[in-house]
């Protein structure tokens, strides 16, 4: 049966007035066979497999946005964890460094926006090239722009590596004093449970247990879910559930054609298609208003919490009916920063920090992309990360904690960092944490859950 | 590349505000291009003039990219907003 006008229609509104989009193309690039104990060596060889496929990626991404009409917005590369390839070198802070920069280099020489994988996997405990690497962030990401880092710092199985939060927290603020309005913190998030296959960053990496090369897809679709909310003002939720399921079908399966078609013209494997809701700050483009057009006055407030359990719910149904191959991490994002309705509720006062982690322990990702005051000491910020992990741990799910310790601001004060990266009011924090739980460090022992054998 | 057999069919969405000559001006373009016109339809959607044509590009003497910038132009000279997608994001979108 030929499509309909009415279907084309609705199609095309999904782009033109809702904002959807493929938000990103990523490859992930297996580079564990590129290792070895001569760095130059090494870097000539990760240097010319980045280049030579991310042109590549760009090209057929070029391709196949021009004959399906979507936007494809991001073209982002993940690699083997750095740690892992930093392994047989010498364990400098400066060899850390220069591969970072010969990552970023690569990624700009191929055009492409973000390239993910500097990070470690160190749930249980650190190598001492996972021990470098930490050392190394602040000065590898404050001097490149488009490379990203991830922490994976617990899991269900392990437990919280605590030695490495608390490592962790005083990497952050070196970082943020690095850069200007502690931007560069943006570019690392630290994980319980992190996907091998994730597409978005910060966290995106490819995972060992990958194929050589894997096409992963992340679709982005707040503007057009909000749109069919709106458009059901008085149904009951159940129903409304099934209208954002349908919805979230649609622009599923619309990822997964683009995806399978870009790896078919790269001759790699398709991974996954994540089908995380990513909100912009344009208007419109934002789970928090989702939340808002479902009922709840402001995001924060209560019935925020079951009204964004059920929304994922839904997009979950839908989106595992439209592809067999929902992975990544597939959840709520709700970055402070990057959603218009989300910096509202901040400003209102609807939404505190703790709010945030309640979502979090439902569906949401993490505590993502929000900015506290510079000063706020690391112990707090370890805590802040403990805590956010633990739900993960215990929930079997991903968590994870993106940061902003900004210089010099005080709460209520606004920071802009420009782009897809938007704005952040910077949130009130307590200076007194648990200083004297942190400074025990050791291991967090992993759950009961973890026993499933 | 295509198979030369398969066709090709790419649905064009033309909205805006509906006057004299927006069919004739896109046939036009396509018969130039050696693009056979399969099926046209039209409606008023929420104030929207909407017109869809499906088109079979695989005998096209010129690329997608050159068609859509012809359509662009078209689209200029008579406030039209027009897209150019393969069917097939449609069916996989509408189509269980």
């Amino acid at each position: 049966m030929r499509i309909s006008v009415e279907e084309v229609f609705e199609t095309v509104r999904m782009t033109l007035d809702h904002h959807f989009d493929i938000r990103t193309v990523t490859l992930g690039v297996n580079l564990k066979d590129c290792m070895d104990r001569n760095l130059t060596k090494f870097i000539r060889r990760i240097k010319h497999r980045i280049v030579e496929k991310g042109q590549l990626l760009n090209k057929f991404a070029d391709h196949t946005e021009e004959k399906y009409g979507i936007p494809i917005t991001n073209r982002r590369i993940s690699v083997t964890p750095a740690a892992l390839l930093l392994e047989p070198l010498p364990h400098t802070i400066s060899a850390a460094v220069r591969l970072a920069k010969a990552l970023d280099n690569a990624a700009k020489k191929a055009d492409i926006d973000f390239l993910g994988g500097f990070g470690a996997m160190v749930q249980k405990g650190m190598t001492a090239s996972d021990n470098n690497l930490i050392d190394a962030i602040p000065r590898a990401l404050s001097q490149t722009d488009r490379l990203c880092g991830f922490l994976n710092l617990a899991s269900t199985a392990a437990g919280i590596n605590m030695n490495a939060v608390v490592k962790f927290g005083h990497t952050v603020k070196d970082l943020a004093k690095r850069t200007k309005n502690g931007i560069g913190c943006a570019k690392i998030a630290v994980f319980a449970n992190i996907p091998e296959d994730n597409p978005f960053m910060a966290g995106a990496h490819h995972g060992i247990g990958e194929p050589d090369f894997s096409l992963n897809i992340g679709i982005s679709g707040p503007g057009v879910v909000r749109s069919v909310v709106v458009q059901n003002p008085d149904c009951d939720l159940t129903q409304l559930s099934e209208v954002i399921k349908a919805t979230v079908f649609k622009i599923t399966r619309a990822g997964e054609l683009i995806g399978r078609e870009i790896a078919a013209l790269m001759k790699v494997d398709f991974g996954i298609v994540d089908i995380s809701l990513a909100p912009t700050t344009l208007a419109g483009d934002s789970v928090a208003e989702i939340i808002e057009a479902m009922g709840v006055k402001s995001m924060g407030l209560p019935g925020s919490t079951a009204a964004l359990a059920l929304l994922i719910n839904a997009v979950k149904k839908g989106g595992a009916m439209a592809s067999g191959n929902v992975g990544g991490l597939s959840g709520t994002f709700i970055p402070v920063s990057e959603d218009a309705g989300m910096i509202r509720a901040v400003q209102a006062g609807t939404l505190s920090l703790e709010k945030l982690e309640a979502l979090t322990s439902v569906c949401s990702v993490g505590l993502d992309m929000f900015a506290v005051p510079g000063d706020t000491p690391a112990d707090v910020l370890s805590a802040i990360i403990a805590d956010e992990l633990s739900i993960g741990v215990v929930n079997n799910k991903t968590t994870s904690v993106r940061v902003i310790p900004v210089p010099g601001k005080k709460p209520g004060d606004i920071v802009h960092f420009g782009g897809l990266l938007g704005s952040a009011p910077v949130m009130k924090v307590s200076k007194a944490g648990a200083a004297k739980f942190i400074a025990r460090k050791g291991r967090i022992p992993s759950p009961v859950q973890a026993l499933r054998n | 590349m295509a198979k030369k057999q398969a066709a090709q069919i790419c649905i064009m969405t033309v909205t805006g505000v509906d006057r004299v000559g927006i069919i004739a001006k896109l046939a036009t373009a396509m018969a130039r291009a050696n693009i056979n016109i399969v099926d046209v339809n039209q409606k008023i959607m929420e104030d929207y003039f909407v017109m869809t044509m499906a088109v079979d590009i695989t005998k096209a003497s010129i690329g997608m990219d050159r068609i859509k910038r012809q359509l662009d132009k078209i689209g200029k000279e008579m406030s039209l907003n027009i897209a150019f997608q393969d069917e097939n994001i449609f069916k996989v979108m509408h189509r269980v």
